[in-house]
């Protein structure tokens, strides 16, 4: 969407030298009407229940929004780098349902197996990117065969009903937080986590050299070749990045949600939806950090507002569908006019 | 991925016509055919080629026209959601009376193609991505349908049973109407302009318009094409059914099986190069392997991890072959 999606060789070196701050303005420019749409979302929210504004009211909004966002951040480093990453829904029920099969409510074993859930996130995203990359599928085919994969494994491992319960020093991080700070009275765990991925998703953007390769891959593979740029490697490295997020979002769902095997179900098509409202293009090359989780978080309000207005389910699918498709045709049509 | 080109057949005819991708398909589909066969006969179960095949027209008339939009490098995943429409405005509309057959039939192709023309119209006019426009769209009719319906609707007459029921011979007439679609398909495809100008715009939509293909207008055809095989789709499965429900296509996952589908048959995911004959043949590989589990009574869930593993597959291996072409 913005201008920094570098298209030829020399374009490339010269984005390369920008200042970092200037990339990441020039990034985040073009997802501008993002922010003008969660803010009015969040008015209108406001006026609809003016307890919103109060700060526990809004902390468990995030603290709801907490998982979309860190799945949109995810998924956002796959949509930069050209790709897609279909698996993560059910990459999140596989965490919920391992995490209750293997502790099995045991508060002992919540670290190894936490541990052991990062592992899984890793190879599964390793073996997206692996075989996305070296066995050339198209990444639409590969994390939907993924997608298959997991969710046929986690009810084959459940036997269809999942088993087992959740430790409490598991469910901390969706469900508590820091109790009696001034003003906010509760500090939920799941904002720090967001607010800790954020931070850390922002600078590995905007700011490492990994960061600009993935620009680069996504803009235009052969002159990211040409430079220097193993894109294989950075497009693997995108999609372990975005199963580590979906881990992530996972033991937080897990935390607030509780257990069931579709913890995870439509995960993957908010996320895109959010990575796409955040100004981000399809087929890569551009995109920013910040507005990606905002998008996020429009998405989220968006749910929110529904519900104040009593709209029921159905008629909250269609809304937001055809939101989606009218700010995205918003963000072409501005692109089109510049 | 510059490297496709305009033409439909891109590695040399062989035989008869069929290029090589699409033997090499065959080749597989016979492969697979005789092992399940096989397989299945061993462990004392009975081969129903005409159960198979009727089983199969359901999705593949929606791989059909998702093969269309694929070619001309879009995308449909409201689908599901389109035959949903389908199947319950038909039997809502017909209220099982046999004078309303044709009403019926009118309207749920009305709809169909309406759907079709804003999905093309928001891809074309709007500059939406196709996956974002028809993910958006699938929400919409989603909502729309699931707050006008909240279970089965109606009832189609008993006459317009012999559509999911009858046979010629010993042909069932779902199967012929299937084969009659493929068969349109193949010559729009082959020997039409819409159908050279549609693999020119999946090759690559720039050098199309800049040669003066209408890109615009063939993207929407193919999208409007697309959502008619969905009404096909769907005035099938509620002749089946005698009335339709809202879950009817969502629960069938035509959406990302008949995307499967394409892609199995050799059709490559970026547009320009593909078929519908291919289509063909990995729709009935998806349903020779769900026979074959159903009898070797695997777990349904092992299934899905067993499909997973054998669509990834088949794609790396096309994949390494064109490159190996390319080399």
């Amino acid at each position: 969407m913005s201008a920094g999606s570098p298209s030829t060789a020399a374009g490339f070196e010269q984005e390369l030298t920008r200042p970092w701050r200037e990339r990441a303005w020039r990034q985040t420019r073009g997802a501008a009407p993002i922010f003008a749409i969660l803010l009015s979302l969040l008015v209108w929210i406001a006026i609809r229940n003016p307890n919103f504004t109060d700060p526990p009211v809004f902390l468990a909004f995030l603290k709801r929004a907490a998982p979309l966002m860190i799945l949109a951040a995810g998924q956002l480093f796959v949509i930069i780098s050209g790709e897609f990453d279909l698996s993560v829904g059910a990459l999140i029920t596989a965490v919920v349902v391992a995490a209750a099969g293997l502790t099995e409510g045991d508060p002992g074993r919540t670290w190894w197996v936490i541990a052991l859930l990062f592992g899984l996130g890793a190879v599964v995203g390793l073996l997206n990117g692996l075989i996305t990359t070296r066995l050339r599928v198209p990444s639409f085919i590969t994390t939907l065969g993924m997608l298959l994969v997991l969710q046929g494994a986690v009810l084959f491992w459940s036997g269809g009903a999942p088993r087992g319960s959740l430790p409490e020093n598991f469910r901390i991080f969706g469900r508590f937080g820091f109790e009696s700070v001034p003003v906010i009275e509760q500090l939920p765990y799941s904002v720090i986590i967001l607010a800790f991925v954020g931070i850390v998703a922002i600078l590995l953007l905007h700011r490492t050299t990994f960061g600009k390769q993935l620009f680069a891959a996504g803009g235009n593979r052969r002159a990211a070749t040409l430079s220097g740029v193993d894109v294989p490697l950075v497009r693997t490295i995108g999609f372990v990045l975005s199963a580590t997020s979906a881990v992530i979002a996972g033991i937080l769902v897990g935390g607030f949600a509780g257990i069931s095997q579709d913890a995870g179900a439509g995960y993957e098509f908010q996320a895109i939806s959010a990575v796409v409202l955040g100004g981000a293009a399809l087929g890569g090359g551009s995109g920013a950090m910040v507005a990606a989780m905002a998008g996020a978080l429009s998405l989220e309000a968006l749910f929110t507002l529904l519900n104040l207005l009593g709209l029921p389910k159905p008629s909250r699918d269609a809304v937001q569908g055809l939101i989606i498709i009218g700010a995205v045709a918003f963000a072409a049509y501005r692109l089109r006019r510049t | 991925m510059n490297a496709t080109t305009a033409a439909p057949n891109r590695a040399g005819r062989n035989w008869r016509g069929l290029d090589s991708d699409t033997a090499l398909i065959y080749g597989v589909l016979s492969l697979v055919a005789l092992v399940s066969w096989g397989l299945i006969l061993a462990n004392g179960g009975q081969i129903n080629v005409a159960n198979t095949l009727v089983r199969s027209v359901a999705l593949g008339m929606v791989a059909v026209g998702q093969t269309l939009v694929i070619l001309g490098g879009s995308l449909d995943l409201s689908v599901a959601y389109q035959v949903s429409v389908t199947a319950v405005m038909a039997s809502y509309v017909m209220q099982g009376n046999p004078d309303r057959m044709i009403l019926g039939v009118v309207v749920v192709t009305t709809i169909g193609l309406a759907i079709g023309l804003a999905n093309g119209l928001i891809i074309t006019v709007l500059g939406v991505n196709p996956f974002i426009a028809t993910l958006g769209m699938a929400l919409v009719l989603r909502g729309v349908l699931n707050s006008s319906f909240d279970n089965f609707a109606g009832a189609v007459p008993e006459q317009f049973q012999v559509l999911g029921y009858g046979a010629i011979g010993p042909v069932p007439l779902a199967v012929l109407l299937f084969a009659a679609v493929v068969a349109i398909a193949w010559i729009l495809l082959r020997a039409t302009r819409f159908g050279h100008h549609l693999y020119a715009i999946g090759g690559s939509e720039e050098t199309a318009r800049l040669s003066g293909v209408r890109s615009g207008r063939v993207v929407i055809g193919a999208h409007m094409l697309c959502s008619l095989t969905c009404v096909m789709t769907g005035l099938f499965i509620v002749s089946r059914l005698r009335a339709g429900a809202p879950w009817v296509g969502p629960d069938g996952n035509y959406d990302l099986e008949s995307i499967a589908a394409v892609v199995l048959g050799g059709t490559a995911l970026i547009g320009g190069r593909g078929g519908v004959l291919g289509t063909v043949a990995g729709v009935l590989i998806l349903a020779l392997l769900d026979n074959l589990f159903n009898q070797l009574e695997v777990n349904t869930f092992l299934k899905d991890v067993l499909r997973g593993v054998i669509i990834i597959t088949a794609v790396a291996v096309y994949a390494l072959r064109t490159r190996r072409g390319r080399a």
